[in-house]
């Protein structure tokens, strides 16, 4: 440990309140009882899909596109998830074959 | 992820709806949280550390960039705006949930509390079946996905290098969570060109702001294409 036990906690304390703000930060603004304003219900209709093509991305943001293995692993098994999930349509499915799949890939074929 | 309607109570029977759709959560934060417990436990940090800033601040990705900031000078205020910034995207999560969350009573602020990418993309993509009741739903896959980061960053902090099992890509089960969710937005089409709209955004900010500070800059685009695009994606 670098920072005392009561510096430590601060630190929890700060990154807490800052990350806890970005979750409560909407709900204050545009509280219960109240109806919000139409642009802000059109953004809670679609920004679901817009977020999930986000962190799709973000969760690949580390992958190195430009040098071997060209992200290979990573579309295998995407596309493994979409067939597996255009098949069967089980959520749970589609995501355990995509995961075996790419661990098999970085651990066997790409390691 | 239709269910037969059963005799159990309400609370059990949504538990049961709940559970499934947070195994591959359960699956990725074993992974993360064991991890992160570990690497806590190499900068001195032992289980109870992690186990209380997961509890406190609950923020994969937020928690990892502090275990630097816990091993440099002392300085809560960059660390205040270093997770405003890091964990901006939860804005959005809020802005969608508004509607979903409305009298809710109790479980509001535990909703809210826990609201993380993992515990957003179920809620708001997965219907739950008609007879469980969509407010317990959502405390359960919360309170869920809450308890397996607390204790799985726990247990990394116990079992420190224990595990001989090669875990390398599990936690691609996390990408994987979020691409199928993002197939489940896209069986409905009026749900398409807002999909195209955040892969587009948050490609094009990976290019050109790097992986370290894509998430804003695509957040703004979003937002921008969103309203932009109002009069036509409105249907």
């Amino acid at each position: 440990m670098y920072l005392t036990p009561v510096q430590t906690l601060m630190m929890i304390l700060a990154v807490a309140a800052g990350t806890q703000l970005t979750r409560w930060l909407p709900f204050l603004l545009f509280p219960e009882h109240r109806q919000p304003p139409r642009t802000v219900t059109y953004l809670g209709r679609v920004l679901p899909a817009a977020m999930m093509g986000l962190l799709v991305v973000y969760c690949l943001r580390n992958v190195p596109l430009w040098a071997a293995p060209h992200a290979l692993p990573e579309a295998l098994a995407l596309a493994l998830v979409a067939v597996l999930h255009r098949w069967k349509g089980s959520v749970l499915l589609s995501i355990a074959g995509g995961t075996a799949l790419y661990m098999f890939l970085i651990q066997a074929v790409f390691a | 992820m239709k269910q037969p309607v059963s005799t159990a109570g309400p609370r059990l029977r949504a538990l049961r709806a709940a559970f499934p759709a947070t195994i591959p959560v359960l699956t990725g934060f074993l992974c993360l949280g064991l991890a992160y417990g570990l690497l806590m436990a190499s900068k001195g940090y032992g289980p109870l550390w992690s186990a209380l800033m997961s509890a406190v601040a609950f923020g994969g990705s937020m928690q990892y960039a502090a275990i630097t900031l816990l091993t440099t000078a002392f300085d809560p205020l960059q660390a205040f705006l270093l997770s405003l910034m890091v964990n901006a995207r939860h804005l959005f999560y809020g802005l969608s949930m508004l509607e979903k969350y409305r009298g809710l009573g109790k479980l509001r602020p535990f909703l809210i509390y826990t609201l993380c990418d993992e515990t957003f993309s179920i809620v708001s993509s997965v219907e739950p079946p008609e007879d469980v009741e969509r407010g317990a739903f959502c405390f359960w896959v919360s309170l869920l996905d809450y308890g397996y980061w607390v204790a799985a960053s726990a247990l990394g902090g116990i079992l420190g290098g224990l595990i001989t099992f090669n875990t390398a890509g599990m936690d691609f089960a996390l990408t994987a969570l979020f691409a199928v969710l993002f197939l489940e937005q896209w069986k409905k089409p009026e749900n398409r060109p807002a999909g195209l709209i955040g892969l587009a955004a948050a490609a094009a900010s990976r290019l050109f702001f790097g992986p370290g500070g894509m998430v804003i800059p695509a957040m703004l685009l979003i937002l921008a294409a969103l309203l932009g695009g109002r009069k036509r994606l409105c249907t």
